[in-house]
């Protein structure tokens, strides 16, 4: 008893320890954004003057706003890219879980190599070809590359929940008088959706992030996302620092993201499976 | 409710192996017909194949009057209950047990009723709510129950229904699988290694070994006719003993003595050719207390052997002793041994014997006891192909 509430009490400071490191900078980009340009500088982490000016320059001049547009255009490409990657990386992972094929391991052997690949070293060669494609600084120039890096990670996600799944059950289903197509609404769709959401949160995060793609590859507000807008931001003049601005931004983008994980992370249920068979 | 018939079936694996070789087995409706065997004998492969989730290599399937080798398994109207159940987790246990009805379009009001009446016969009532992850493993298995019988099937497959369960739960749901079966009087096919189930359960049960049908009849014919060696071996519990033997004339030379030949074999025996060897299977309760048989003393031969071990069931005790010899050497007995998980204990048989004697015997271990056996229930095989010389 005693020896458990002191280990209670370690993995507790612990823990706390960490969540402070880890939200403190959270905590400190949300007070910069609410202060205003005279005390941005003061250090403290209650601001002495709350504003909320900081968030409305943002939007002031509405589709042309500084971040109106770039918003739409992360939520748009970070949606079509997430759809697209998690469509292919199931038919693709069912297949790797399932079936026996010739070059199989060829296929995540590339999906790895892929996914580790340093994303800044096709940078270059995406500029040129994107220039002469005519996909620079449009949708799917962003996409495109987005998938390249998104898929794997998604195919690795996927193989590893679909292993997990009993395909007994679809036996079972067969037997029961299931079509294989109603088998497989019925019965194995429900039991992989936790494997596909979660998957489909690393890739839109993945693709939300992304930093180095988006400021090589655009080069106006048509296709410009959020991360690479906000190096865009001038101050009010040319001698006031933006940091307000930029702060509040950051504070935006990360909202969508937390919405994101929250609304899915219902679904994740781990154990979803557990009571199918007696393992 | 049907018949199945296999007629020739065989299945080879792409690898090449044959899991099934030529099997021919007639159900006929309403049977409750048990597959046995060791592991790896084919017969959940058989099993598979009369559902559908095995594609038949030659060889024709019937059920009823249509053969249904190249027929879904959802088109074949029989329902399965897996050795893992395989319920599903998203689904509550109404809703596992409605899922064939639901697909096979039944109107809401006659899902509702059957599934009641199943939960009933079941007694599952109180948990049509819960999702299987949240029930006992013996719920489960009757949920997976429920999930087959709520259809009215031609047939009900079962793959090691029981196998899961600990040991008392297995007893208790044999008997209620027994009494479902009778009720319902569908034709049944019951896939198990446990020959306990096998004798306890099947109108008639099957002995596979290596994908081969040994031997089909009822338990009892089973037990007291064993076809070969491996059938002998297998059915029974303590398991048939196994002795090297000679036949001389009209007795046969055993490590216990000379035992004198029924009229039977002793005509098969000569048949056989004198002086072969063979082995005599000899069942525990062919041995008695010498001190406890009365009239019956003359049937049979005594002699004394020196008790190893002693266990008591209460009813009756398992008698223990070496007779001196060095066992038999078969391929199907090596088989069985290894299948036990005994082929690596050190005393694991070879020249042990088991008798079971009345528990009125007052034989302890350590004690030079003498023994009776009983002549009449010697059982012959030949030691090459192991086949029963009564059924030569």
């Amino acid at each position: 008893m005693k020896r458990g509430t002191r280990e209670y009490t370690v993995w507790s400071v612990g823990m706390i320890v960490i969540i402070i490191a880890a939200l403190f900078p959270v905590l400190w980009i949300l007070s910069l954004s609410l202060k205003d340009p005279a005390t941005i500088a003061d250090g403290r982490l209650i601001p002495s003057e709350w504003t909320f000016d900081n968030y409305e320059a943002l939007f002031t001049g509405g589709f042309d706003s500084p971040l109106l547009r770039p918003l739409i255009n992360s939520v748009l490409i970070a949606l079509i890219s997430t759809s697209i990657a998690i469509v292919l990386a199931s038919f693709t992972a069912y297949a790797i879980a399932r079936l026996d094929f010739p070059g199989k391991l060829v296929i995540l052997g590339g999906a790895l190599a892929i996914a580790m690949f340093p994303a800044i070293s096709t940078v270059g060669p995406l500029f040129d070809m994107w220039r002469n494609l005519g996909l620079y600084d449009t949708y799917p120039g962003l996409i495109i590359p987005y998938l390249t890096f998104a898929l794997p990670l998604a195919i690795y996600t996927l193989v590893a929940f679909f292993r997990e799944i009993p395909w007994d059950l679809e036996q079972a289903a067969a037997v029961d008088g299931a079509t294989p197509f109603q088998a497989f609404r019925k019965v194995i769709v429900p039991l992989a959706a936790p494997g596909v959401f979660t998957a489909a949160i690393l890739v839109f995060i993945f693709c939300w992030n992304d930093f180095v793609f988006a400021i090589s590859l655009t080069s106006t507000n048509s296709s410009r996302t959020v991360p690479a807008a906000l190096a865009f931001f001038t101050g009010d003049s040319q001698f006031t620092a933006p940091t307000g601005n930029i702060a509040a931004a950051a504070v935006l983008v990360t909202i969508p993201i937390i919405i994101f994980v929250l609304f899915f992370q219902r679904r994740i249920v781990a154990g979803l499976t557990s009571g199918a068979v007696k393992g | 409710m049907a018949e199945i018939v296999l007629d020739g079936i065989s299945k080879r694996f792409d690898d090449g192996f044959e899991a099934v070789k030529d099997m021919n087995l007639e159900i006929s409706d309403g049977e409750f017909m048990i597959l046995v065997g060791p592991s790896g004998c084919g017969k959940s492969t058989a099993l598979r194949m009369i559902a559908g989730l095995e594609d038949i290599t030659e060889g024709s399937l019937r059920i009823g009057d249509n053969e249904v080798n190249d027929i879904a398994p959802r088109d074949r109207d029989i329902a399965m209950v897996f050795q893992n159940y395989a319920l599903y987790p998203h689904m509550t246990v109404r809703e596992n047990m409605a899922f064939p009805l639901k697909l096979a379009g039944a109107p809401a009001a006659e899902i509702k009723d059957k599934v009641e009446h199943a939960a009933e016969t079941l007694d599952l009532t109180q948990h049509l709510d819960r999702k299987p992850a949240n029930l006992s493993g013996g719920q489960r298995q009757r949920v997976a129950m429920g999930r087959a019988i709520v259809r009215d099937p031609k047939a009900f497959l079962m793959d090691e229904p029981l196998s899961n369960l600990d040991a008392k739960l297995r007893v208790q749901m044999r008997t209620s699988v027994a009494r479902l079966q009778k009720e319902l009087s569908t034709t049944t096919v019951y896939v198990t290694h446990d020959q306990t189930e096998a004798m306890t359960l099947g109108d008639r049960v099957a002995v596979m070994r290596s994908g081969i049908l040994q031997q089909v009849g009822s338990p009892a014919e089973l037990y007291d006719h064993p076809r070969n060696i491996f059938v002998a071996g297998f059915i029974g519990s303590p398991s048939m003993n196994f002795l090297p033997a000679t036949v001389d004339g009209d007795r046969a030379k055993l490590a216990i003595g000379e035992v004198p030949l029924s009229d039977e074999l002793r005509a098969e025996a000569a048949s056989a050719g004198a002086g072969r060897d063979l082995v005599a299977g000899i069942r525990p309760e062919a041995f008695e207390d010498a001190t406890l048989v009365g009239d019956a003393r003359d049937r049979g031969i005594t002699f004394r052997a020196k008790i190893d071990l002693v266990e008591s069931m209460g009813s009756e005790k398992y008698a223990y002793f070496e007779v001196g010899h060095e066992g038999v050497a078969s391929k199907e007995l090596a088989e069985l041994a290894e299948d036990a998980g005994l082929a690596e204990t050190p005393s694991g048989g070879a020249g042990q014997v088991v008798a079971r004697i009345e528990a009125a015997s007052e034989i302890k271990r350590g004690d030079d006891a003498e023994l009776w056996f009983d002549a009449t229930t010697l059982h012959l095989f030949d030691v090459e192909s192991g086949q029963s010389l009564r059924s030569a």
